[in-house]
């Protein structure tokens, strides 16, 4: 309601945006290894405090056709990059083991399980996430017929059905249903709506996928 | 209520109102909010399952890069809510959080929340959690259900109150069994079930002031969360503030506060930052709750032309040291056939595990295993078929309240199912069906949960436009709360559901209980009638005070919108909105109005039916089950939003195929450890698993139950699965499998 304010606020998520905050981060960071302040950390005893900001790796990947450099640690997934470094949370972590499917990506065009692929690993490589697939206000259509089909309830594992469900028909494992149910079970939702989902990828296998 | 409602069955089904956002990755989970500063916390679990920690050596960990904190009894800050000495377990020592995290050096359960690393980013909290070291005097454990059965104990609700679902129960002739001309006798055993939603419980906790909390937190009741916590911490409610507008599954594990979310608190306060924890997915196996191991016995004496005399249902279930959990494994016994003499005994184990929590169904679906399976067995004796004997002993009122029902069309149930699943096609005697090299058998399972209704408070605010914005504290983990609520409104009102918007998961809106007990739509919805009528009452007394006459003697049920224009009994008046809201000088109109249950309650057995039929195939040689097809008949009132209500149905018994095949969360006794604990060893069913399910609704008002009419569907929907699933296999095989899961060694 745009005329008149309600009693009620939305949820905010504190005074600075997350971008101001990411931008603050790095110049903590350029702060941290600069000559100066390693002096003074070393009188402190925090050798290794300091060796944590050499420790990150430049890297450079296309997220939703965006060009990307990033720093990242070696060990950081492509799951937690994707969420905690840029913010696109509609990536989920089901598992972190590779079992669930929740974070499911397309790399290169081929679904990955972000939770077992690092982000250092990804260097020049294209990294398309649940954010990506519209095209601005227009749903891709595999997202308009998990609508129409009810192809998820908390909506939790969906991100990852989807990706997973283009990539499905891409990969020329949607002729049937038997083939779906098999090709799609990497994918798992606690709440069941398994049925509704091979209907929707049925639907779009039918109509002809843009991908 | 508008009758228009039920007779309005041509309406298009309503897609998910917050469908969009699901599919976009837009919308946002409690550990997906991006606070400035923030720090994340991983949690290390007791390697024990009882003694005491001798000594925690962290100096490592807080050497480690970026480590803001090592958190645990030695140096947590004091939590003013935590009693000094335990009380009994049925009396917690803080509310929702009876497992005083950080507060001492006694291990109760194995991976036991006992240490929080706090550092700048996920990746550096994880390996320093890996440099701490524990060392532990370690006692002896028990956490065996079977071995211990006898030292189970009446819980404190059956001892206080006789009338409790836990009380032993006694109707007729306590020794009737032992004279009847049928005699039947079993054991069953259900293993620990893990509700594992998709979404790992998280929690970002803020401490906005030092006297001022906020939680993003995956939970099934913001206002339960916002009073626990106020509590725990000394705090006016107010100061309080819990957010789960989207939660990813919960299943009954959201219903109580746990002690991650306490840790994750504790550590934010310590380390004055916001503070993420996400457990992992072994930790949701021993830190959020799960259905408890249970042993049944049950006796069951009839007449040899299938008329029930007696039945006797025993249940023992695990409990944890801390906490007395208790769940309505034997009320499905008590009600649901007319058996002259019926005994019940529940009894509780308490073990060195954590506390179990209600998982969908909870109990009943327990028990429902136990008696459906039995039921089936005794058909099968006296050679009747399973249904026939169901109705032969059909309740036309409830035997255990000695009231009448509110409302129940089981009979429409058994007709409809029969027809989808093919029942005609079922043979008597078992393993006379084969389909190629695969035995075929059918069975089925009925279910029932009590339509439970809370107060509910919505508020509503309409603007010139025709927008209508409503708010309310309910959570929604799945079924599609909000969607139910534009529908309801959209169908009291007659304005379009993409002018409604409904707001919720937030403690600040107006008061809701928990989303738990099937009680959502019977609840709330009641409450969302309530302000749309209370809405159109302000436009008639508006109207009527600007001279239009018509509106003088008008009543809400006359008046409905076609868009931003107010009709009055079809078309007899109008107006519109925007210059009635004008000539008064406003913008808008609003309205906060609180519903509840009334005394029907006191003069009704209110309850949801359901009745579920299986199709299986099982392989002769392997021994491997496959479910060919689930028929769902439901008596769950009103449907208000078929869409979403039949995915819930069909999310129901594919929940009902795991507990049936696949899911069982095995103990190592000797440590006290799960074995089976992540998604790889626990199997719930995945794609492969789950065949076409087929949902019916009789879709009949209860407008006793609630002014909606509807009586919940979310435990109804898993409730009797299980054993539709296991009588099935009985049919295809003749091999009865009383322990779950029904994996192929059992079969072979």
């Amino acid at each position: 309601m745009d005329k008149s304010k309600s009693k009620y606020e939305p949820e905010r998520e504190g005074s600075e945006s997350r971008r101001d905050f990411l931008k603050k981060s790095s110049i903590l960071t350029a702060i941290a290894v600069a000559p100066v302040a390693v002096a003074k950390a070393a009188e402190h005893n925090l050798g290794e405090k300091i060796s944590a900001a050499f420790e990150t790796t430049p890297v450079n990947v296309t997220v939703n056709g965006v060009k990307k450099q990033l720093n990242v640690e070696p060990r950081s997934t492509l799951l937690d990059t994707l969420r905690e470094q840029l913010d696109l949370t509609g990536t989920k972590k089901g598992c972190d083991y590779g079992q669930c499917g929740a974070c499911t990506v397309h790399v290169n065009g081929q679904r990955v399980l972000s939770c077992l692929s690092l982000a250092v690993m990804h260097e020049g490589q294209e990294v398309t996430t649940i954010e990506g697939l519209a095209k601005g206000e227009e749903l891709h259509p595999m997202q308009q017929a998990f609508i129409k089909h009810d192809g998820f309830q908390c909506g939790y594992c969906t991100p990852g059905q989807i990706m997973s469900a283009v990539a499905c028909i891409n990969e020329g494992h949607a002729s049937n249903e038997a083939d779906i149910r098999e090709f799609m079970s990497g994918n798992i939702c606690r709440c069941g709506a398994y049925p509704n989902i091979v209907k929707a990828i049925q639907e779009v296998k039918n109509g002809g996928q843009k991908s | 209520m508008n009758e228009a409602f039920f007779d309005k069955k041509d309406y298009k089904p309503l897609d998910r109102v917050d469908g969009r956002l699901k599919v976009t990755g837009a919308a946002k989970y409690s550990a997906e909010y991006a606070l400035p500063n923030m720090a994340y916390a991983v949690l290390i679990g007791s390697r024990i399952a009882k003694g005491t920690i001798k000594s925690i050596d962290s100096k490592a960990a807080e050497r480690a890069p970026d480590v803001l904190a090592v958190i645990s009894y030695v140096n947590a800050i004091k939590v003013p809510g935590y009693q000094p000495k335990g009380k009994h377990p049925s009396e917690p020592s803080t509310q929702g959080q009876p497992l005083r995290v950080f507060f001492d050096n006694k291990i109760v359960s194995n991976d036991q929340p006992i240490v929080a690393v706090v550092a700048t980013s996920f990746e550096k909290a994880r390996h320093a959690a890996t440099l701490v070291k524990i060392q532990y005097n370690k006692e002896q454990h028990m956490t065996d259900l079977e071995a211990n059965a006898a030292k189970a104990v009446l819980p404190a609700s059956g001892k206080k109150n006789p009338k409790s679902p836990t009380a032993d129960y006694d109707r007729g002739e306590k020794n009737a069994f032992e004279s009847a001309p049928v005699k039947f006798e079993a054991e069953y055993v259900l293993p620990t079930e893990v509700h594992n939603p998709m979404e790992l419980q998280s929690i970002t906790a803020h401490w906005e002031a030092d006297d001022k909390l906020t939680v993003y937190d995956k939970v099934q009741g913001t206002k339960m969360t916002q009073k626990n916590f106020a509590k725990e911490w000394n705090l006016p409610e107010e100061n309080v503030k819990c957010i789960a507008t989207f939660v990813g599954g919960a299943f009954g594990n959201g219903l109580h506060n746990w002690p991650h979310e306490t840790a994750a608190i504790i550590a934010a306060k310590q380390v004055k930052r916001p503070v993420k924890l996400v457990l992992t997915r072994e930790q949701m196996f021993t830190m959020v709750g799960y259905r408890p191991r249970t042993w049944q016995k049950i006796q069951v004496g009839a007449t040899k032309d299938g008329k029930l005399v007696a039945i006797n249902h025993h249940s023992v279930g695990q409990t944890s040291s801390y906490e007395e959990f208790t769940e309505s494994t034997l009320q499905q016994t008590r009600m649901m056939y007319a058996s002259p003499n019926v005994s019940t005994r529940y009894r509780i184990l308490p073990l060195n595990l954590a506390t179990p929590i209600w998982m969908r169904g909870p109990g009943e679906a327990t028990g429902a295993f136990a008696l459906e399976s039995a039921m089936d067995e005794v058909a099968h004796e006296i050679g009747m078929d399973p249904i026939d004997f169901r109705l032969a002993n059909y309740t036309e009122s409830d035997p255990d309240k000695n009231m009448p029902w509110s409302t129940k069309y089981m009979r429409e149930c058994y007709e409809e199912g029969k027809k989808r699943i093919g029942w005609e096609n079922r043979k008597l005697k078992p393993g006379s069906l084969r389909d190629g090299e695969w035995l075929v058998g059918y069975g089925m399972g009925t279910g029932t949960f009590g339509a439970n209704r809370n107060a509910a408070t919505v508020h509503a605010e309409l603007d010139s436009d025709g927008n209508l914005v409503m708010h309310c504290a309910i959570t929604d983990i799945g079924p599609g709360t909000g969607t139910a609520m534009v529908q309801i409104a959209s169908n009291t009102t007659g304005l379009p559901t993409e002018k409604i918007t409904f707001h919720l998961g937030n403690s600040t809106f107006p008061n809701a209980g928990l989303q738990g007990g099937s009680s959502t739509v019977n609840s709330v919805g009641p409450a969302v009638l309530a302000a749309c009528n209370a809405l159109k009452e302000q436009l008639i007394t508006m109207a009527a005070g600007k001279g239009n006459a018509a509106f003088t003697s008008a009543k809400p049920d006359d008046l409905m919108f076609d868009k931003t224009e107010i009709q009055l009994g079809g078309k007899s008046a109008k107006l519109t909105l925007g210059d009635l809201l004008k000539q008064n000088n406003i913008d808008k109109i609003e309205t906060t109005n609180e519903s509840k249950p009334d005394e029907n309650r006191n003069k009704y057995s209110m309850n949801a039916f359901s009745m579920h039929f299986a199709m299986v195939h099982v392989h002769p040689f392997t021994g491997q089950v496959r479910v060919k097809k689930i028929v769902c008949c439901a008596d769950a009132g009103t449907i208000v939003s078929p869409k979403t209500a039949a995915s819930q149905m069909i999310g129901g018994a594919t929940g009902g195929i795991g507990m049936a095949l696949t899911e069982d969360a095995m103990m190592d006794h000797r440590f006290g450890r799960y074995i089976t604990k992540d998604l790889a060893d626990y199997h719930v069913p995945v794609h492969a698993d789950v065949p076409e399910i087929d949902v019916y609704f009789v879709n009949k008002p209860d407008l006793l139950a609630d002014p909606v009419g509807s009586k919940g569907l979310g435990e109804i929907a898993i409730i009797g699965v299980a054993p539709a699933i296991a009588n099935a296999v009985f049919n295809a095989t003749g091999k009865r499998i009383r322990e779950l899961p029904i994996t192929p060694d059992k079969l072979i």
